[in-house]
C-alpha cells in the first residue's frame, strides 16, 4: 500500500482521498481515506473469517454433542445428571459463541493496538478518530451498533424482494439501502457508524526508511566510479527542472531498472543539451540527482520553490 | 525565473556541497531515533507489549515528538520524497499508539460500572419519558383495541397453537403462568433468550439513526402486544398474576429495551436538531454517550434473561415474582439516578 503511494503520488483518484489531520502536537499528517473498494473487500474477509470460525464451532459442538446422545442410545431423556448438564452447557456455550462472533469479533480487534480486524490488517486499512484526538472505547461501540442496519436488515430486505414481497418490501429495501449505500452519500466515504461513532477509516502506510541518496561517489563527488569522468552541472542546466521531476529521477534511481535508466538518462542529456553516452548512465543520474537536488533544497531554505519545470 | 537570480550565488557553492546534501545530513544524524521507535512500534503493534522493554515505553512519547519535529524539518528543507513518506508513515503509526485506545478491558469496565454508564442514562432522561410515554401508550393502545373487538388480538399475536388466545379458559391461561416448573434445560432458555433482546435492542438502537422515527414505532408495536395480553388475562381476572410472571424479569428486560430506544432516538434527535454544533459533530457526541448506555442494556438482558429462564420457572409464586422484579427495578434506579460517582478520568463528554 504504501510502496504504491510512495511509487505513484500523481494517481488522480487519490488526490480527493486525502486529507490532513493536525496532531495535538500542531503537525499536519496527511490521511489518505481507504477507498470503498478496499473496505468492501476487509468486510468480505471479516466475513468470511466470522463464517469459518461459525462453522468450526458449529461443527465441533454438534459433534461432542452428538457423541454425548449417541452414549445413550440417542434417547435425550435417558441422559441424566451431570451429562445432562454437559449437554447443556454446550449449547449455551452455543449461542454465547455465536452472539460474540456476531457482535464482538469487530469490536475485539478494533480496540486493539492496530484499531483493524484482521479484514482490515490484510487490506491495510484501520480505523481513526476523526477529530484527530483519541480513538476510544466507546467511538469502537458505537461505530460496531449500527452494522445491523447496514448489513444484515438491507440484505433480509433485498431476500423478501428477491423471494417475491410486494410493495412493502420494495419501500423496505428502498429505505435499507439508504444506510447500505451510505458511503457513497459523503465526501468522506463514512458509513453511517462511522457518522455516529466520530470515525473515520484511513489507510495505514507501512514504509521502509531507504537509503540516503546522497552517499554514493558519483553522487558525493559527481565522479563516475566506473569512467572516472566527472559530472558538473552549471546553472542552467539544472534550473530547467523543479520538485517533481526530482522526485520523478528519485524513484527511477531507487527501482534501478536499466532501461528506465537509459531512458530518462536521454531525456535529460537532451534537455540540457548534452550529447548522451551509454555504459554510465547511473553515476550521470546520480550526480545530476544529487546537485538538482542541492540546488532546489538551497532555494528551499531561502523560502524560493519550484514544483516542476514549468514553474 | 525569479529562482535564477536568487540562487546564483549559491550555484557553484552547491556543487560541492553536494559532497553530501545538507538534508542527508541530517537525516544521518536522526535516523538512530527513527529507528528504535520504528521498532518499538513494529513490536506494539504485534501486540506484544510483555517483551517491550519499560524504557522503551517509556521512550515512545519521546521518540514520537522527536520524529514528528524532524518530519515538519524535513518538510521544510528535505526533497527526499522516500524519506519524507516513511517519517510521515512512521509519525501515523506512532501517533495512533501514543493516542490510540490506551483503556484495558478491566480498566475501563472499572470506570464503566463506577459511574460512566450511570451518567450516560441520566444524560438522555428526556428521551427516557418520550419512551416511557410511547411504551405506556402502546400498552393502552393495544388494551383498547382488543377491548372493542377480540379480534384485534389475532392481528396483533398471530398465536400458532399458542393457548393464550380469546376465549380460553382461566386453567389453560394459568397453566401458562405457572406451568413451567421442574422443566429441565432452564438455562438453556435463558441464553437463548439474552441472545434474542440483545438483538432487537442492538436493532432498536440502530434504527434510531434514522431520525429517532423507527425506534418510536418498534416501542409502540411491542408494547401493543403487552396491553393485548394484558386485556387477555384482565377478562379472566389473572391480570396481577401475569403482572407478576412479566415483572420479575419484565422490569430488567422493559427497562433495557426502554433504555435502548431512548439510546438510539438521542442520536436521532442530535441529528435532527444539532444545536450549535454541525450534524457530525452531534451525531458522534450523542453515538458515543448512546454507545455507553447500549453496553449497559446488553449487561441487563444478560440480567432479564437469567431471571426470565431460571428466576421466573423456579420462582411460582405471584408475590414473591413481583417482590423480586420490583426490588431490581428499584436497584436500577437507584443505581443510575442516585449513585451519581463520576469517574476521575472520564473523557466521555
Amino acid at each position: 500500500m504504501s510502496e504504491h503511494a510512495v511509487k505513484n503520488p500523481g494517481r488522480p483518484k487519490r488526490s480527493d482521498r486525502r486529507r490532513t489531520l493536525v496532531t495535538p502536537e500542531g503537525i499536519a499528517l496527511p490521511l489518505t481515506l481507504a477507498s470503498r473498494g478496499t473496505r468492501f473487500g476487509a468486510l468480505l474477509i471479516d466475513l468470511a473469517i466470522i463464517l469459518a470460525a461459525v462453522i468450526l464451532v458449529t461443527v465441533v459442538l454438534a459433534y461432542s454433542g452428538i457423541g454425548m446422545l449417541r452414549s445413550v442410545g440417542e434417547d435425550l431423556d435417558k441422559l441424566q445428571g451431570s451429562a445432562r448438564y454437559s449437554l447443556e452447557f454446550l449449547i449455551i456455550l452455543y449461542i454465547a459463541l455465536m452472539f460474540l462472533f456476531r457482535h464482538g469479533y469487530f469490536l475485539y480487534f478494533e480496540l486493539g493496538p492496530r484499531g483493524a480486524t484482521p479484514g482490515k490488517r490484510m487490506t491495510g486499512i484501520r480505523v481513526a478518530a476523526r477529530d484527530g484526538g483519541r480513538l476510544s472505547t466507546e467511538m469502537v461501540l458505537a461505530r460496531n451498533l449500527l452494522r445491523d442496519v447496514e448489513l444484515t436488515l438491507p440484505l433480509a430486505a433485498m431476500a423478501e424482494v428477491v423471494g417475491g414481497g410486494g410493495i412493502v418490501a420494495w419501500a423496505a429495501l428502498a429505505w435499507l439501502a439508504v444506510f447500505a449505500l451510505f458511503p457513497f452519500l459523503n465526501h468522506d466515504r463514512l458509513r453511517a457508524g462511522d457518522l455516529v461513532g466520530g470515525t473515520w477509516v484511513v489507510e495505514a502506510p507501512k514504509s521502509k526508511l531507504e537509503a540516503a541518496m546522497s552517499t554514493g561517489a558519483a553522487a558525493t563527488t559527481g565522479t563516475s566510479q566506473t569512467t572516472g569522468a566527472a559530472y558538473r552541472f552549471g546553472e542552467a542546466e539544472l534550473a530547467i527542472y523543479g520538485e517533481f521531476e526530482l522526485q520523478t529521477l528519485e524513484r527511477v534511481l531507487r527501482e534501478n531498472r536499466p532501461e528506465a535508466l537509459v531512458a530518462v538518462h536521454e531525456a535529460i542529456c537532451r534537455k540540457i543539451g548534452w550529447n548522451p553516452g551509454a555504459g554510465d548512465e547511473r553515476a550521470f543520474l546520480e550526480a545530476y540527482y544529487t546537485q538538482l537536488r542541492g540546488r532546489l533544497e538551497t532555494g528551499m531554505r531561502m523560502g524560493q520553490r519550484k514544483a516542476d519545470k514549468h514553474a | 525565473m525569479a529562482l535564477f537570480s536568487l540562487t546564483k550565488g549559491q550555484e557553484a557553492q552547491a556543487a560541492i556541497e553536494a559532497a553530501a546534501l545538507r538534508s542527508d545530513r541530517f537525516r544521518q544524524d536522526r535516523e538512530g531515533d527513527w529507528k528504535r521507535l520504528e521498532a518499538i512500534v513494529t513490536r506494539m503493534e504485534k501486540g506484544r507489549l510483555r517483551r517491550i522493554a519499560d524504557e522503551d515505553v517509556l521512550a515512545l512519547p519521546v521518540l514520537y515528538r522527536t520524529v514528528a519535529s524532524s518530519l515538519s524539518v524535513a518538510r521544510e528543507t528535505s526533497l527526499d520524497a522516500a524519506t519524507l513518506a516513511y517519517l510521515e508513515s512512521l509519525v501515523q503509526r506512532a501517533w495512533f499508539l501514543v493516542y490510540g485506545p490506551r483503556t484495558t478491558l478491566w480498566s475501563w469496565l472499572g470506570r464503566f460500572f463506577g459511574g460512566e454508564w450511570g451518567r450516560a442514562v441520566r444524560s438522555i432522561w428526556r428521551e427516557m419519558a418520550v419512551a416511557l410515554l410511547l411504551m405506556i401508550a402502546g400498552t393502552v393502545i393495544g388494551w383498547q383495541l382488543c377491548l372493542h373487538d377480540p379480534d384485534w388480538y389475532y392481528a396483533l399475536f398471530p398465536a400458532d397453537g399458542d393457548p393464550r388466545v380469546p376465549g380460553a379458559s382461566a386453567a389453560e391461561l394459568k397453566e401458562v403462568l405457572f406451568g413451567n416448573q421442574g422443566q429441565e434445560g432452564l438455562s438453556v432458555f435463558a441464553a437463548s433468550l439474552f441472545s434474542h433482546n440483545a438483538g432487537v435492542a442492538i436493532l432498536c438502537f440502530a434504527l434510531g439513526f434514522a431520525f429517532g422515527i423507527p425506534p418510536l414505532l418498534l416501542l409502540i408495536q411491542n408494547t401493543t402486544l403487552l396491553g393485548a395480553m394484558l386485556w387477555l388475562h384482565d377478562d379472566k381476572g389473572l391480570l396481577i398474576d401475569l403482572i407478576g410472571w412479566l415483572s420479575i424479569h419484565g422490569t430488567t428486560e422493559l427497562f433495557a429495551i426502554l433504555l435502548s430506544g431512548a439510546a438510539g432516538l438521542h442520536v436521532g434527535r442530535s441529528m435532527a436538531f444539532p444545536g450549535d454544533r454541525s450534524v457530525l459533530e452531534a451525531a458522534a457526541a450523542a453515538g458515543q454517550r448512546a454507545a455507553v448506555v447500549m453496553a449497559g442494556v446488553v449487561f441487563m438482558l444478560v440480567c432479564a434473561g437469567m431471571l426470565e429462564g431460571l428466576g421466573r420457572q423456579l420462582i411460582n409464586d405471584t408475590t414473591q415474582r413481583l417482590v423480586v422484579g420490583y426490588t431490581i427495578l428499584a436497584f436500577w434506579l437507584a443505581y443510575f439516578f442516585l449513585f451519581r460517582r463520576v469517574p476521575a478520568t472520564s473523557d466521555a463528554e
